[in-house]
């Protein structure tokens, strides 16, 4: 269920990095949650976000749930798809659903996140 | 057994646009007593626009039919019960549309001489009077136009009087279980929001106040009786602990209906509160407003009250605009005046007496139905309640069905819903105001009718998770409206 | 009590349900010292006839038979009947906010109609469900541009409603967000467009401007919007008479119209309640106020309509929401639904016409103060206001606005107003009054 290459934080989103390369999403945990998702607000390509601060929000009929940022960089890039098409973070969260891409300025902040184990163990206990 | 009402045939209808055909009228003007005027030429050829492009075209006959029409897929307090939690949804007597109607008060301008208005002033000083004995505070103000825009009223009030003293402070705080206007109106009015925890009773934690009360504070805004109606019963030292810090107690109104003719914010410690006249005071709610929400305020807070305000002078009433410590203007003119009127015209025809005993009946009517359904539904906070009693769907969530499936059901029972899902400190909450407009007839229908469903969940739960089935429109799909908004109707 | 169904043997029934003997009981729960130990001070209740009478002698305290020329923000116009045979039905009048669909499909369609009507009268692509009124929907509109500009400063028009920016001053205040005012052409009395300019800056999150203006001109709001759009500010275009966009082109270059829907079918009473309208483009919707309703259908298939894109609102969004605006004005909406509907195309236009036609009367009669292009109203010079309007009220008439509170440079000035309920006997009268006014050795006391 969980990737094992993704590195996971307690407010559910996930991040998977080769080198300074990130992609960041919300995990399937996150969208049960939430219910159908209607909206995803997103910040422009370029802005910088530090680790744990808000990078946009998740949006159902009914709720808005903030997205926070697992680790500090620069977005390079966010997922268009996502304005059009928010229904597909239901369906595919841990892939075509990713919300964007960050270039990450301190990739150690990563060994502080959770493992895809640690992350399921920790959901399971949640409930 | 659904025995309260059945189906009948409603009417389809289409959209006006829909129904309109080119050169259709449900007007006629009278016929011009002076010359007519070139518009292009009065007023310049490019500032004259085209036709108004989809604009109505029909018949009188037709118009009224639509909107008659239109009418009967709503559900009204006219039809029967309407126990939406915290929204105190009273019969609206229509002694109160009559006299708002009165053709000199009705037809006054805002800026007639007030030589020409002293009768719809003489209103609203009685109505201020009214409402100050009723809150037990000194002052009011009837310019707001409704319960929220009254919170940021009284809020910036609040600061005008912390910025004299020398610091208007940084935060407002605000139990979880408050309405969402109130930490809205606090940001707007430039505050930082510190929600607090209830207690493990759902009333305000006084020891854990006492902790967080500092010079940053500029307010509690506390809703009383809470949105589990429960009277605060701390509220007194609560206001001592902000006083000693020199903040300041701001009570939301939205509850006084469990309050009037008993208790007075203004004897328990409140500085500045407002009221909902579309609740409280029976002004109709009319889909969605008009409302009107006064501000009260005790005697240190009247001087910075919103501008102008009712002044005697000797005989006469006039409008003081010279008010140099006001927050300024929060609406144009003087206030929701039709919605006044029946306001007054309300209180006219309960008296003191009859208020009170308006109070006694609500509250007894929401203490019956706790009595007669904590068998079938559990009850998250044992607190004695006031006019309104939340319980919460902790049991038939084991079988699947939530509160909202509740709601919906209930409508196939002939009743609009409860508040679904308030407050939010209980999960699955099912908030229940009958208000004192319920006869036992009524009461004991809707009380047969929630018990029904809850034996219902049990034997059959997607009867429940799927109602209503006796509705003209069924479950709507909110998803697909917000994914791809529609927002107005366009030509094929 | 009439309004109060149980009889004192139910009641007695129900308490003795609820294991309670007395009704003081059921406040026992209360702090002696919240209790009030008395009775309110208020007289006993009185019939319906009493009621009448009670109001019927405070009408009687007011202007009666007066013919009115005061307009400034609040409009004489004909009310159909319609109207209120319409809102009286008790299933608009005492119906909640419609948020369960199901019950509420009168409601919401009449609303989705009242959107569509708003946008196509306004020339936006989208419009909410209603604000309290014009003057809140001002700053309303000014911080919807803030949050779309990331910008902070505002800029409006002394030609604006003068209670409007008062209102958006107080709003203003505590939120960080400086207001400047820009002026007037003293000759023509539209914007004076090069003081906009010398003012404007990239800090300016929304320009101001209202049309047909406070003095009654067509405003140039196609300027305006270059010169705001020129530095990345959005403008925002206000309207307080309503039946003006029956014949002026819509403020199709605004991003935000903020709008008082007064004129179409709410009484004038004493100032409120109106309803307020907030439009804009499509872009912006999400920083919008207010409810919406979107189309969508039921399970069944069927086109429905409910409350949509609820996440901005404050029940959900709490401090992070676009207002705090809960409960609006949704009963006066629909006068001005039902009103849009009886005029139409045809009628709306016609209207506007006749109005245009009065006032144009008028003002062929005496000279008004500025040469802009009027709608149905407009300044003129009077010299000795108060004694021209203590003349005129001795002939039942209510003259013009006295300026001079707003606009110190004005106080020889009224504003005045004619609408298709004028008559031209009326408007004699205030012509030659005026024009013997204007002479002063011909005032007689």
């Amino acid at each position: 269920m969980y990737p094992e290459n993704f590195r996971y934080t307690k407010e559910h989103e996930w991040v998977a990095a080769v080198g300074d390369a990130g992609t960041i999403g919300i995990t399937d945990h996150a969208q049960q949650e939430l219910g159908d998702i209607v909206y995803v607000d997103l910040p422009k390509a370029g802005t910088h976000i530090e680790q744990g601060k808000s990078l946009g929000s998740v949006e159902s009929v009914k709720a808005v749930s903030d997205v926070y940022s697992p680790v500090s960089g620069e977005v390079t890039e966010i997922n268009q798809t996502l304005a059009e098409k928010p229904e597909i973070l239901n369906s595919d969260p841990h892939g075509a659903a990713w919300l964007v891409k960050i270039k990450l300025s301190a990739p150690a902040e990563l060994a502080g996140l959770m493992s895809a184990a640690e992350y399921e163990a920790y959901i399971g206990a949640e409930k | 057994m659904i025995n309260k009402v059945r189906p009948h045939l409603s009417q389809n209808e289409l959209l006006v646009f829909e129904r309109s055909s080119p050169g259709k009228k449900a007007y006629q003007l009278p016929e011009l007593d002076v010359p007519a005027v070139d518009a292009a030429e009065a007023l310049g050829a490019a500032n004259v626009r085209a036709e108004i492009e989809g604009f109505p075209e029909i018949s009188e006959v037709e118009a009224i039919r639509h909107f008659t029409r239109l009418s009967t897929w709503n559900y009204a307090i006219d039809y029967g019960m309407y126990p939406l939690g915290s929204c105190t949804m009273k019969y609206n007597p229509r002694i109160n549309e009559v006299v708002a109607r009165t053709e000199a008060l009705a037809w006054a301008h805002p800026y007639q001489p007030a030589a020409l208005a002293q009768g719809s002033m003489a209103v609203m000083a009685q109505l201020e009077a009214a409402l100050a004995e009723i809150t037990g505070m000194d002052a009011v103000t009837l310019q707001p136009a409704a319960g929220a825009h009254g919170e940021l009223t009284g809020i910036l009030l609040i600061r005008a009087l912390l910025e004299k003293r020398g610091n208007p402070r940084k935060k407002i705080l605000i139990p979880d279980s408050a309405h969402g206007t109130n930490p809205a109106t606090a940001a707007i009015a430039g505050y930082a929001v510190q929600n607090i925890p209830s207690s493990a009773t759902g009333v305000l934690d006084v020891s854990a106040l006492a902790q967080i009360v500092d010079k940053d504070v500029a307010a509690l805004m506390v809703t009383n009786p809470n949105t589990l109606g429960v009277f605060e019963e701390n509220i007194i030292q609560a206001a001592e602990i902000l006083h000693k810090k020199g903040a300041m107690l701001y009570m939301d109104g939205a509850n006084m209906n469990a309050l009037v003719g008993i208790a007075r914010p203004g004897d328990f410690g409140v500085d500045v509160m407002h009221l909902n006249l579309h609740k409280t005071f029976s002004t109709p709610h009319g889909g969605g407003g008009p409302g009107a929400g006064p501000v009260a305020v005790k005697k240190v807070l009247e001087p910075f009250l919103p501008a102008p305000r009712l002044k005697r002078t000797g005989k006469k009433w006039a409008w003081d605009y010279n008010r140099k410590r006001s927050i300024g203007r929060v609406k144009a003119y003087y206030g929701n005046f039709g919605v006044l009127v029946r306001a007054l015209a309300y209180i006219l025809a309960h008296g003191g007496p009859g208020l009170r005993n308006a109070t006694v009946d609500a509250v007894l009517n929401a203490v019956y139905i706790r009595k007669r359904l904590e068998a079938y539904y559990d009850l998250p906070y044992s607190q004695a309640n006031m006019h309104e009693v939340v319980f919460s769907d902790h049991r038939q969530a084991k079988l699947g069905v939530h509160t909202g499936d509740i709601a919906k059901r209930l409508i196939d029972y002939g009743f609009h819903p409860y508040t679904v899902s308030f407050p939010l400190i209980v999960h699955g909450a099912l908030m229940i105001e009958p208000t004192e407009t319920e006869g036992k007839h009524e009461i004991d229908q809707f009380i047969e009718a929630m018990i029904s469903i809850a034996q219902e969940i049990e034997t059959d739960p997607q009867l429940v998770k799927t109602a209503p089935h006796g509705t003209r429109t069924s479950r709507v799909d909110e998803v697909t409206a917000a994914r791809k908004p529609v927002l107005r109707w366009k030509p094929a | 009590m009439r309004y109060l169904p149980k009889s004192d043997f139910e009641r007695r029934e129900m308490l003795g349900a609820c294991g309670v003997s007395q009704p003081e009981e059921l406040f026992a729960h209360l702090p002696e010292a919240a209790r009030l130990g008395r009775p309110l001070n208020l007289a006993p209740g009185i019939s319906e006839y009493e009621i009448v009478q009670y109001f019927r002698d405070r009408a009687a305290e007011n202007g009666n038979g007066f013919a009115c020329f005061l307009g400034a923000g609040v409009y004489n116009h004909y009310r159909p009947v319609l109207v209120d045979t319409v809102v009286s039905r008790g299933e608009f009048l005492t119906s909640y906010t419609p948020y369960q669909a199901e019950i509420a499909q009168g409601t919401l369609t009449t609303i989705f109609e009242f959107q569509t009507m708003i946008c196509q009268l306004t020339g936006m692509d989208v419009a909410n469900a209603s604000m309290y009124d014009g003057s809140t929907a001002v700053p309303e509109a000014a911080m919807m541009a803030v949050r779309a500009t990331g910008k902070g400063r505002v800029l409006v028009a002394r030609s604006v409603h003068p209670e409007y920016r008062e209102v958006l001053l107080t709003y203003a205040k505590n939120q960080g967000m400086p207001v400047e005012e820009f002026g007037y052409d003293p000759e023509t009395g539209t914007l004076d467009l090069e003081d906009l300019e010398r003012k404007m800056d990239d800090f300016t999150a929304a320009v101001i401007v209202q049309t047909p203006n406070f003095f009654g001109i067509a405003d140039q709001v196609k300027e305006a919007a270059r010169i705001a759009h020129g530095r990345g500010a959005l403008l925002v275009v206000v309207f307080t008479e309503a039946v003006s966009l029956g014949i002026l082109e819509p403020p199709a270059e605004a991003d935000i119209v903020a709008g008082e829907l007064q004129s179409f079918a709410i009484s004038p009473s004493y100032g409120g309640p109106y309803a307020g309208i907030i439009a804009t483009r499509e872009k912006y919707i999400r920083q919008m106020p207010g409810r919406l309703v979107g189309q969508s259908v039921d399970s069944r298939g069927n086109r429905a309509f409910c409350l949509t894109l609820a996440t901005r609102e404050q029940h959900i969004r709490r401090e992070k929401a676009t207002s705090n605006i809960c409960t609006n004005q949704a009963l006066i909406a629909l006068m001005a639904t039902v009103f849009m509907t009886v005029y139409g195309k045809q009628g709306l236009r016609e209207l506007a016409e006749q109005n245009l036609a009065k006032a144009h009367y008028l003002a062929g009669k005496v000279k008004p103060r500025f040469s802009g292009p009027f709608f149905n109203e407009f300044v003129v010079k009077v010299g000795a206001v108060e004694d021209l309007n203590k003349q005129l009220l001795k002939k039942k008439i209510i003259g013009g606005l006295p300026l001079g509170r707003f606009y110190p440079e004005l106080a020889d000035s009224v504003l005045l107003c004619a609408t298709e309920m004028t008559r031209r006997a009326d408007m004699d009268v205030v012509a030659d009054t005026i024009l013997r006014a204007a002479t002063p050795t011909e005032v007689t006391a």
